[in-house]
């Protein structure tokens, strides 16, 4: 199909992107998360990511044979899925969540909405929706061999105390890949340096972010607060691996702004008045549904086109 | 009596409401958390849409067109309020589980369907086979995904607890997310039944209805034909004086 749709008249700029390639290049960069992650919660966490990535690849694989179409699990696209879906599981959970999860993830997600490049919605975190709201118990369940009590988030949204710093190292509970700060930003900065993603999105997100909870979370600009804030949850991941998904993102710059600028809204909403202590996914969840109309919204003007008439 | 077999063979299978013409969804997503939920909604639909199906047949002549909408929801609205009472009296754990969804039935677009499609333009008899066969189709596609739905979001089967004890529910599968995912499985999975069918060679196409034409490919709109031309009309005489 898509070899079909190359319409446009000559001469063509050919980029040497290629999709393994960027897959590959955030594969990397997810690997310092990762490694934290395996370090900081032990053993039980690195089966956990195996056999995710493995479920997604697996199903992916399996899926296309039956539908007789091309196999395209060498451009890794899976193995991104199935590692940030890894990365969003407690490190405690057992190992038929992450399965669950992947099959999710890829089967429904994405594949049946047509492959790579259609689906509608993050598959990584539509499958950790799906799990979050299947399996409540274990998915806010974090207590494991090396940490118990409640996430940094959820003691600040209780009033307690925390301990910036060890927000910003990562030694506290949470997701496998969501609590080393400095290891997401690394890997970020990898992403950046190599091209694949720039700082519109995350840093809108970001920016809106402070601001709405500066205005809204009661402590005013209290800089422990907003850091900790920032340091707590998925919000990095978020911002930097989930947010600016190429399939999922607006293609227009002004769209890229709408949406940092929504998904930061959204997650201080969900943070301060929600229910829960974190937002993050649905945040971006929810961006993405409205990706269509943000990008309907910022059509750019063509050359020659608009301005007044004379 | 050929007749009546055929009716209910085509409200059963070859235009089930929910998995072929996608009717009465409203229900079908809401109610579906248990298979006794489902067939509870499923039979209450069927009897009101046999009996309506049957009175609307009898006096489709003394029926005027132009009010016939409003008539009929009179008589499904009287079938409704009727068996609303008779759940309440006798089996009053299915009227609390079912709860506003009873009511909403007078606005079931089945019911108002098959008056419209079937039961205003044809004979008592078929028209009461037709409300059954529908309503059994019905019931049976409810059941379907109630079960489904009760059996992964449960573990259970009519209340019973059929899974092992250490089988996990996914409880997204009794929300209403659940709801959406089994029906579409479930069209699917209809849809390929069908079609390997058809390659045997089987007739799998939809017998027709009451009206002229087939009302899911119907170009035409035949069923309801005047009324669109009399719109149309009307329409045009506004165009024309605005101009």
């Amino acid at each position: 199909m898509s070899d079909l749709m190359k319409v446009s008249s000559n001469p063509h700029i050919r980029s040497k992107a290629t999709t393994s390639g960027i897959m590959g290049a955030v594969c990397v960069a997810l690997l310092p998360a990762t490694a934290f992650g395996v370090y900081n919660f032990g053993l039980h966490a690195l089966l956990l990511i195996l056999v995710t990535v493995a479920s997604t690849v697996l199903t992916e694989f399996v899926y296309e044979k039956l539908m007789k179409k091309r196999v395209t699990v060498t451009d890794l696209s899976a193995m991104v899925t199935g590692l940030l879906l890894a990365l969003n599981l407690p490190p405690a959970a057992p190992l038929w969540i992450g399965v669950i999860g992947g099959v999710f993830a890829i089967l429904v997600v994405k594949m049946l909405f047509g492959g790579l490049g259609q689906n509608f919605m993050n598959p990584a975190l539509g499958a950790r929706c799906f799990l979050l709201i299947s399996f409540t118990s274990i998915m806010t369940n974090f207590d494991c061999d090396a940490y118990t009590g409640a996430t940094p988030l959820a003691a600040l949204k209780a009033g307690e105390s925390v301990n910036v710093m060890d927000m910003i190292i990562g030694r506290t509970s949470g997701t496998i890949g969501e609590t080393s700060m400095i290891a997401i930003v690394i890997g970020a900065c990898i992403l950046i340096l190599l091209d694949v993603i720039d700082l519109r999105i995350p840093g809108t997100y970001i920016v809106t972010f402070v601001i709405f909870i500066t205005l809204f979370g009661g402590r005013g600009f209290d800089t422990a607060f907003i850091s900790a804030q920032l340091a707590g949850g998925g919000l990095m991941l978020g911002a930097f691996f989930m947010a600016t998904d190429y399939v999922t993102r607006p293609i227009t710059k002004n769209g890229q702004y709408l949406f940092g600028i929504f998904l930061g809204i959204m997650t201080g909403i969900f943070r301060l008045f929600g229910p829960g202590a974190e937002g993050v996914s649905y945040a971006i969840i929810l961006g993405n549904l409205l990706v269509p109309l943000i990008e309907k919204m910022t059509v750019p003007k063509a050359f020659g086109k608009g301005g007044e008439r004379v | 009596m050929n007749r009546a077999g055929e009716r209910l063979y085509n409200g059963l299978i070859k235009e089930n409401p929910t998995f072929v013409l996608m009717l009465g969804m409203c229900p079908t997503l809401a109610v579906t958390t248990s298979a006794i939920n489902g067939l509870g909604m499923g039979l209450t639909t069927m009897v009101v849409l046999a009996l309506s199906n049957a009175i609307i047949s009898l006096l489709r002549n003394i029926i005027p067109d132009k009010v016939r909408i409003p008539a009929f929801i009179v008589i499904i609205a009287s079938f409704v309020t009727l068996v609303q009472m008779l759940l309440q009296a006798y089996l009053p754990f299915l009227y609390d589980a079912l709860g506003i969804y009873i009511p909403l039935i007078v606005v079931n677009c089945i019911i108002l369907g098959r008056a419209e499609a079937y039961a205003s333009k044809n004979p008592v008899i078929p028209s009461l086979f037709d409300g059954i066969g529908m309503g059994l189709g019905f019931s049976f596609a409810l059941t379907c995904i109630g079960a489904v739905r009760e059996l992964i979001g449960a573990g259970q089967l009519f209340g019973i607890r059929v899974m092992p004890a250490s089988y996990v529910p996914v409880s997204i599968f009794i929300m209403a997310p659940g709801a959406f995912f089994v029906l579409a499985a479930l069209t699917a999975l209809q849809n390929k039944i069908k079609r390997a069918g058809e390659k045997k060679g089987k007739d799998m196409s939809k017998i027709q209805s009451g009206c002229s034409e087939d009302c899911m490919n119907c170009k035409e709109s035949g069923c309801s034909h005047r009324f669109f031309g009399e719109d149309k009309k009307e329409n045009e005489n506004k165009e024309g004086e605005v101009k």
